[in-house]
């Protein structure tokens, strides 16, 4: 065991999970007063479920020995039974050398992959912010992560040889052998898709688009972003797995990505709008993280300038398109995640280089023709076309089933005090719905009347 | 007796404030409102959503006196920037006024 990549893995993993709670105030800034709490918990509450689920059977669904076709895995790793002591990592090259395994505990590994799953399914719950029923979601998370993300984990993150010399993989990451370092398909063009159905499932909000929904908490949004930004050194540069080189690629491809990616959208806004703003500049770094995520560990740092600006100008224009496409993709998963995490899948296929990393492979910009590109577009349709027909499928049963969306009159009034009997801002009796001067009012008769009478 | 109500630019009010307090008037009420009159609202963009914010925050100033004349144009003075959204100044009759504590009522409740 490497003690070395064991203690940055380990920080990566925390880091990772401090990306779910950042997201929760990225997303919950933006919605109305009345809905921020829901929107919180839609982020928090996949750090409970997911978690569960991970432990019972996820990550042996995730990275088990596949079953075949590199599918699916094996349940051999269910309950995370016996993998105490044990070590993960890839095979030697050689086959004819003994496995030494990667260096780190297997159990490591399996908190660090955790993390992703957690943050991928609380991605999604952007696209139907104020208006889903919160059991209704957690229940969606639940089917979703077990029959989406589970098997799209394997296909890209499981590699052959991870445990064993026999150990066989999922089908992207080693029969077709497109790249993604860190998640571009598995968790942003996944969550984007799953996302979009999940719009589409659920409609659109009342009023939407002719009232206004303004965000409530702008500072909110770039607290969440920093906190995303901050995180998302462990999501890249710890996918790694090492404290070495490609970590320090990672982490200075993901930080140049961002920074141009800032640069691009806000130069749209001013060319577009004549102002640039502070959600812009929030949402450009979201969506220069985003476009990274699958090229930072085989980009050089000028691709990864290229990948940001790119990934920033476009997400900018594509947050539009559900105003011309009538679809209420509440805080633009779609154009943000899905677009973003395309933008960064094909751009591999241009700028991938084995000069910073022999374990990847060479783009059209560095004469390794077509092919790559061909390959980053088939994983990226499959794992799109995958997640947006199952999430359509589960969103219509959980809809027809135990109801999906809340009446009318609790999404008039506010989701967080029909689903959650609370409300975010004690001063804010107006938007919030309520003023805690009645509510308190309310409790005290209740209390008169149960007990001694009325007096006076 | 009367009432004067004015609905000003929020960062007039330390200067209406003064010009009252240099007139001798004991006390006034304040609250945050928002509406529009000429002035209109302004324009927000989000993600390239324009949304039109129609209500301006204000400030609206309330003032018992029996020398309406005099508050109404220190309060205007104060609160004149010469620009679009002033404000306005208004006048309206009170029938009676009671001092809480002590019962007085009329000019010496004030």
């Amino acid at each position: 065991m490497n003690t070395g990549d064991t203690a940055w893995v380990l920080v990566s993993a925390a880091l990772v999970m401090l990306m779910t709670p950042g997201l929760a105030f990225f997303y919950g800034g933006m919605v109305r007063a009345k809905s921020v709490l829901n929107m919180l918990m839609m982020s928090f509450i996949a750090l409970a479920v997911v978690t569960v689920l991970w432990v019972l059977y996820g990550y042996s669904l995730a990275f088990g020995d596949d079953v075949g076709g590199g599918l699916v895995g094996g349940g051999e790793f269910a309950g995370l039974k016996g993998l105490v002591g044990g070590l993960f990592g890839a095979a030697p090259s050689d086959p004819a050398q003994p496995w030494t395994g990667h260096q780190i505990p297997h159990l490591v590994f399996v908190v660090f992959q955790l993390m992703f799953a957690v943050i991928t399914a609380a991605l999604i719950s952007g696209a139907i912010a104020d208006r889903a029923k919160f059991w209704a979601w957690t229940l969606f998370i639940a089917v979703w992560v077990t029959i989406v993300y589970f098997p799209v984990a394997h296909w890209v993150f499981d590699f052959d040889g991870a445990t064993g010399v026999d150990f066989v993989g999922g089908w992207i990451a080693n029969k077709l052998g497109a790249l993604d370092f860190a998640g571009g398909t598995a968790v942003h063009i996944n969550a984007g898709a799953a996302g979009l159905a999940l719009a589409l499932v659920l409609g659109k909000r009342k009023g939407w688009p002719r009232e206004p929904m303004r965000p409530h908490n702008l500072p909110f949004v770039i607290l969440g972003a920093g906190l995303l930004w901050f995180g998302w050194y462990g999501f890249n540069a710890g996918s790694a797995l090492v404290a070495g080189d490609l970590a320090g690629v990672a982490f200075i491809t993901t930080t140049a990505a961002t920074a141009a990616a800032v640069l691009g959208w806000l130069v749209v806004e001013q060319v577009r709008d004549g102002r640039p703003t502070t959600l812009g500049a929030a949402s450009g770094a979201v969506a220069g993280l985003v476009a990274i995520t699958p090229a930072c560990g085989y980009v050089s740092p000028l691709g990864a300038l290229a990948i940001g600006l790119v990934a920033g100008g476009l997400c900018a224009l594509a947050v539009g398109l559900k105003y011309k496409l009538g679809f209420d993709d509440s805080l633009d998963v779609v154009g943000v995640h899905l677009v973003g995490g395309l933008v960064g899948t094909l751009m591999i296929g241009l700028f991938a280089t084995t000069s910073v990393n022999a374990a990847g492979k060479d783009g059209l910009f560095y004469g390794g023709g077509l092919g790559l590109l061909g390959k980053q577009a088939v994983a990226a349709f499959a794992v799109l076309g995958y997640s947006f027909v199952l999430t359509l499928v589960i969103g219509f049963l959980i809809q027809k089933t135990i109801g999906f969306r809340v009446s009318a009159d609790a999404e008039r009034a506010g989701i967080d005090e029909a689903e959650h009997a609370e409300s975010a801002y004690e001063f804010s009796g107006l938007r919030g719905g309520g003023s805690s001067l009645g509510r308190s009012a309310d409790v005290l008769a209740g209390k008169i009347a149960a007990g001694a009478g009325k007096e006076g | 007796m009367k009432l004067v109500t004015a609905i000003i630019k929020p960062f007039t009010l330390d200067d209406v404030k003064a010009a009252l307090e240099q007139l001798g008037v004991l006390g006034m009420t304040v609250s945050e409102v928002q509406g529009y009159g000429r002035q209109k609202g302004h324009t927000e963009v989000y993600r390239g959503a324009e949304y039109s914010v129609d209500f301006v925050p204000k400030i609206r100033v309330e003032v018992l006196t029996d020398d309406p004349d005099k508050v109404v144009g220190a309060i205007a003075d104060a609160a004149r920037t010469g620009k679009i959204g002033d404000g306005k100044v208004w006048v309206t009759p009170v029938e009676t006024v009671l001092r809480v504590r002590t019962g007085e009522r009329g000019t010496d409740a004030i």
